[in-house]
């Protein structure tokens, strides 16, 4: 079963750590990045791009609008996510754990359809 | 108990946004400054503990907020409006009401407002850039003094002497009209790409808080663009500084000669910064309504899409350049436009054209160097030589005056293969 890891976390805060936390921190990402590789269970790794190079497609009345970016919210956004192939809502925590703690709050969401999950119980009955 | 560096960089994070909401609610710089202090030093007692709130700016503002009211009260006795929430509370839901509390679209204007006030226009270029580095930035006086390679003792005082005369516009707190607005967000842009240009620039400080200056100037068009997301200019303005920046590894040889664009090691430019640049290009672009930053940014991306530097589409460069030449006609400009042509059509064709700028470009550097190239490729060291003998009268750094006698040994040995 594949679960989501999406990464929350303030903009811009963990381009203020120093360099050398910030290396300490990639380590992590490169070490799951690297198990989950070699294991064949590493679906996606995205690192997202600042919400101010994004649009939101929204229809409104009769039309849809291309919006600019979410608007200035001084919350936590998502930055990036991982799609891990895992054994369970456990083995999936475990996972979130290895990231860095205190850059980032991570949370764990099963994938519903998606990369073939689905698709290959539909195709195994 | 010091901070930790992640708190610090919470800190970073919110400081222009809470100091300047809390400007608003001061009217008055130093106690701004003073109360987003106070509010730091009371999350270095309260976060480690209880955990970094959900919206740290949120947090810092109206902690700083609450403490300085009733600092003023005990103080002096003022009496202030009693409108006023009490200060925050911990766990989940209190933190909720509190984030609640900023209205963000008038947020927005404090920050403009804020950035605003450093550039006021009574100010020299170098003030205004060391009054936003020192209340937006929250860079110290130090750190100041040496980007502009001034002593600290004058630095401190230029500052102070700088926030007295930005104050003035401190008292215009009204929500500005939408032409306020938008000639608010016009000079802070300007302020924003020449500080910039400030730590682009090859003169002045040490490399590296050169290139911290460059940071800064992407954080604050980073910010300007989170707070107007659908400001195509603005967009703009953050492409061209990261399109720059990307190169900036590139620029300098292991000489810390001065690398032209064309002899760049493209791997060695920064992929993440010139994607980001390129997303942020199309998407102002999307919006029609083209700006000098714009175009200027646009350029920069088609120098970045030629795999290798003979690959430019010069024709592309050339009608972006006589589209900047109408929206922003100046000399230099037509300097840039001339190059292009001269890529296109030859270097005679490009010296033509600069013929008409040599009254207006006379004591500039740039236009000397472009000029001797232009005649070093049309067969005439002779008056290449000279052209950059002028170029070295007129104040290069030292890297530009190492690139331009390297020219000249070029041209010398041009002359004796005649």
């Amino acid at each position: 079963m594949q679960y989501a890891i999406l990464i929350y976390a303030n903009e811009g805060f963990f381009e203020r750590l120093p360099p050398d936390e910030q290396d300490a921190a990639m380590d992590h990402h490169r070490q799951l990045q690297a198990e989950h590789g070699e294991k064949g269970t590493l679906g996606a790794v995205a690192k997202l791009m600042e919400t101010s190079a994004a649009m939101t497609v929204r229809k409104r009345g009769d039309s849809v609008l291309v919006l600019d970016g979410p608007f200035a919210e001084t919350k936590e956004q998502l930055l990036g996510l991982y799609i891990l192939e895992c054994a369970s809502m456990d083995d999936a925590i475990e996972q979130a754990k290895k990231l860095p703690q205190g850059v980032a709050a991570y949370e764990v969401r099963p994938v519903g359809w998606g990369g073939g999950t689905i698709a290959e119980e539909e195709e195994s009955h | 108990m010091p901070a930790t560096s992640a708190l610090a960089a919470h800190f970073a994070v919110a400081r222009p946004r809470a100091l300047a909401a809390l400007t608003r609610q001061f009217s008055d710089l130093d106690v701004a400054e003073e109360a987003f202090q106070e509010a730091c030093m009371r999350a270095i007692e309260r976060w480690p503990a209880k955990g970094v709130p959900s919206d740290p700016t949120a947090w810092l503002i109206l902690t700083g907020r609450n403490a300085t009211i009733d600092r003023l009260r005990r103080d002096k006795r003022v009496v202030l409006s009693d409108k006023l929430p009490d200060g925050p509370a911990d766990g989940e839901d209190a933190e909720m009401a509190l984030a609640d509390q900023i209205d963000m679209s008038e947020l927005r204007d404090d920050v403009l407002r804020l950035m605003f006030m450093c550039c006021h226009p009574d100010l020299t270029l170098q003030d205004q850039l060391a009054l936003s580095l020192k209340v937006v930035g929250g860079f110290s006086v130090d750190k100041i003094a040496r980007a502009f390679v001034v002593k600290p003792k004058t630095m401190e005082q230029r500052i102070t002497r700088a926030k007295k005369k930005a104050a003035s516009v401190a008292e215009r707190l009204d929500t500005p009209s939408l032409q306020e607005r938008s000639a608010r967000l016009d000079a802070v842009c300007t302020m924003t790409y020449l500080l910039f240009n400030e730590g682009y620039s090859a003169s002045g400080g040490e490399e590296h808080i050169r290139i911290e200056l460059c940071d800064e100037a992407i954080r604050l068009a980073r910010l300007l663009l989170a707070l107007f997301p659908s400001q195509a200019e603005v967009m703009g303005l953050l492409a061209l500084c990261l399109f720059q920046h990307s190169r900036r590894a590139a620029r300098l040889d292991p000489e810390g000669q001065l690398t032209p664009l064309e002899e760049q090691d493209q791997s060695l430019w920064n992929r993440q910064e010139v994607a980001e640049g390129k997303v942020l290009i199309e998407k102002a672009l999307r919006r029609g309504r083209p700006g000098p930053y714009q175009i200027q940014a646009a350029i920069a991306a088609v120098h970045c899409a030629a795999p290798k530097p003979e690959q430019t589409d010069w024709r592309e460069i050339e009608r972006l350049y006589a589209a900047l030449e109408q929206v922003q006609p100046t000399p230099v400009v037509s300097l840039n436009r001339a190059v292009a042509l001269s890529k296109i059509n030859g270097a005679v064709a490009g010296l033509h054209y600069l013929e008409q700028l040599s009254e207006a470009l006379s004591g500039y550097l740039y236009f000397h160097t472009a000029r001797a190239s232009l005649l070093h490729d049309a067969g005439e060291p002779e008056l290449a030589l000279a052209a950059y003998e002028r170029a070295l009268q007129l104040g290069p750094t030292e890297q530009e005056a190492a690139h331009i006698k390297g020219k000249i040994r070029l041209c010398e040995g041009s002359q004796k293969n005649l």
